[in-house]
C-alpha cells in the first residue's frame, strides 16, 4: 500500500512542525495523548521516502517496538515535539501506538513481586 | 527491513522515578543500573504548563527546556522497567506530573551536605501518594549522617525508609530500587 506523493497531508510540513526553541509558532499539542513510555511500532504501510524529513527520521526509529522516551532521545528533540512526530506517523497509518499497560499500578501485587524478583537476580 | 506485523509482542513497561536536587547523583544512579545510556532527553516548558502570564517576560522565541534522564531493565522479556532521573525543585513541577504519572515508585536522593534540596521531592510524592524511599548519597568528605538524622531532618513520617547508597555501585543502586519495592509490597500489605 502506498501513500499518494501527491497527497497534501505531509507536503507543508516543514511551516507546521513544531520546531525546538520555537514552540509558539508550531504546535505543541500531538492529536492524541501519548505517554512517555507508549510504545511505537512501524506498520510497515508508509515509507521514509514518503515522507518529511524529520517524520521519516522518527519512523526510521520504530522498525521495532520502543518508547516514545527512547525515541526523543534519539532524535535529540524534546519530548514535546516528539510526540506531535509521532502523532502525525500514527494517524497516517505509518506507525501504531499502545498505552502503558494499565495493570502496572503501585497495587498490583503480582506486579511488584515479579520487578523485585527480577532487581533481586541482578545484586 | 524488519517491521512489527503485531506479532512482535509489546512489553510491558514500568516506572520508577529518581529524584533530587543539582549534583546529588541521579545521572550516575541511573546508569549504574541502567542496561542502556543513560539517555537523555528534554521536556520543553510550555505557556500551558505554567500559565501563559509566567512565559511573557521571556520573549518570543525562548523557552525554557529540562533535562531528564532515563535508562532501561529489561526483567524478562515482556517486562521492562524504565528510570527516570530528574530535578526535584519546586519550579520543575510542571513536568513531574507526566514522570509521576504511572509511576510504580520513586527513590529521593539525597546529599547530607545539601538535606535541604530534597525537602520539595519529598513534599511532591507525600502529596501525590506515591510510594518512595530516601537514598541517602555519601559523599567522600561530607558528614555521615545516621538515617535516622537525616530522617529527622527531613521531617520524614517513621514508615519511610531511608537507605545509604553509592550510586556510583551498580550493587549498591540496585539494593536500593530493591527496597523501594519491598516497601511498596509492605504498603500494599498493610492496606489490602
Ligand atoms: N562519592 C560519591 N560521588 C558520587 C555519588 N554519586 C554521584 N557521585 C558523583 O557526583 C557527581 C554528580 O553526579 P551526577 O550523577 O551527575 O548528579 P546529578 O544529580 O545527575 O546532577 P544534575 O543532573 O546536574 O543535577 C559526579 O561527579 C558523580 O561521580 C556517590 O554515591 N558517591
Ligand atoms: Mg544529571
Amino acid at each position: 500500500m502506498s501513500l499518494a506523493q501527491d497527497e497534501t497531508w505531509f507536503d507543508d510540513d516543514a511551516g507546521r512542525l513544531v520546531r525546538p526553541y520555537t514552540v509558539s509558532n508550531g504546535r505543541t499539542k500531538p492529536s492524541f495523548h501519548l505517554d512517555l513510555l507508549s510504545i511505537v511500532a512501524a506498520t510497515g504501510q508508509i515509507r521514509q521516502a514518503q515522507l518529511s524529513l524529520d517524520h521519516a527520521q522518527a519512523l526510521g526509529l520504530c522498525h521495532h517496538p520502543v518508547s516514545v522516551v527512547e525515541v526523543s532521545a534519539h532524535l535529540r528533540l524534546p519530548v514535546t515535539v516528539t510526540k506531535v512526530l509521532l502523532s502525525d506517523l500514527v494517524d497516517c497509518g505509518a506507525l501504531t501506538a499502545h498505552s502503558p499497560d494499565p495493570a502496572a499500578d503501585p497495587t498490583n501485587r503480582n506486579l511488584l513481586e515479579a520487578l523485585l524478583d527480577g532487581l533481586q537476580r541482578r545484586l | 527491513m524488519a517491521y512489527s506485523d503485531g506479532s512482535e509482542p509489546f512489553p510491558t513497561a514500568i516506572k520508577l522515578v529518581i529524584a533530587g536536587g543539582f549534583g546529588v547523583g541521579k545521572t550516575t544512579f541511573v546508569g549504574s543500573v541502567s542496561e542502556i545510556g543513560p539517555l537523555s532527553t528534554e521536556e520543553i516548558l510550555t505557556s500551558a504548563s505554567i500559565g501563559a502570564d509566567d512565559l511573557d517576560g521571556l520573549g518570543d522565541k525562548s523557552t525554557t527546556t529540562v533535562a531528564m534522564d532515563f535508562g532501561r531493565i529489561t526483567l524478562e522479556p515482556r517486562l521492562v522497567l524504565y528510570l527516570f532521573g530528574a530535578p526535584g525543585q519546586e519550579r520543575f513541577w510542571f513536568m513531574w506530573d507526566e514522570l509521576s504519572a504511572g509511576a510504580l515508585g520513586a527513590v529521593v536522593m539525597a546529599d547530607t551536605r545539601r538535606l535541604e534540596d530534597s525537602f520539595s521531592a519529598v513534599d511532591y510524592f507525600e502529596r501525590h501518594d506515591i510510594g518512595f524511599v530516601v537514598a541517602v548519597n555519601e559523599f567522600d568528605g561530607s558528614y555521615r549522617y545516621e538515617p535516622d538524622e537525616v530522617r529527622g531532618a527531613l521531617d520524614l513520617k517513621p514508615h519511610i525508609p531511608v537507605v545509604l547508597c553509592d550510586a556510583r555501585q551498580r550493587r549498591s543502586a540496585t539494593g536500593v530500587l530493591v527496597g523501594l519495592v519491598q516497601y511498596l509490597l509492605s504498603t500494599i500489605q498493610s492496606h489490602p
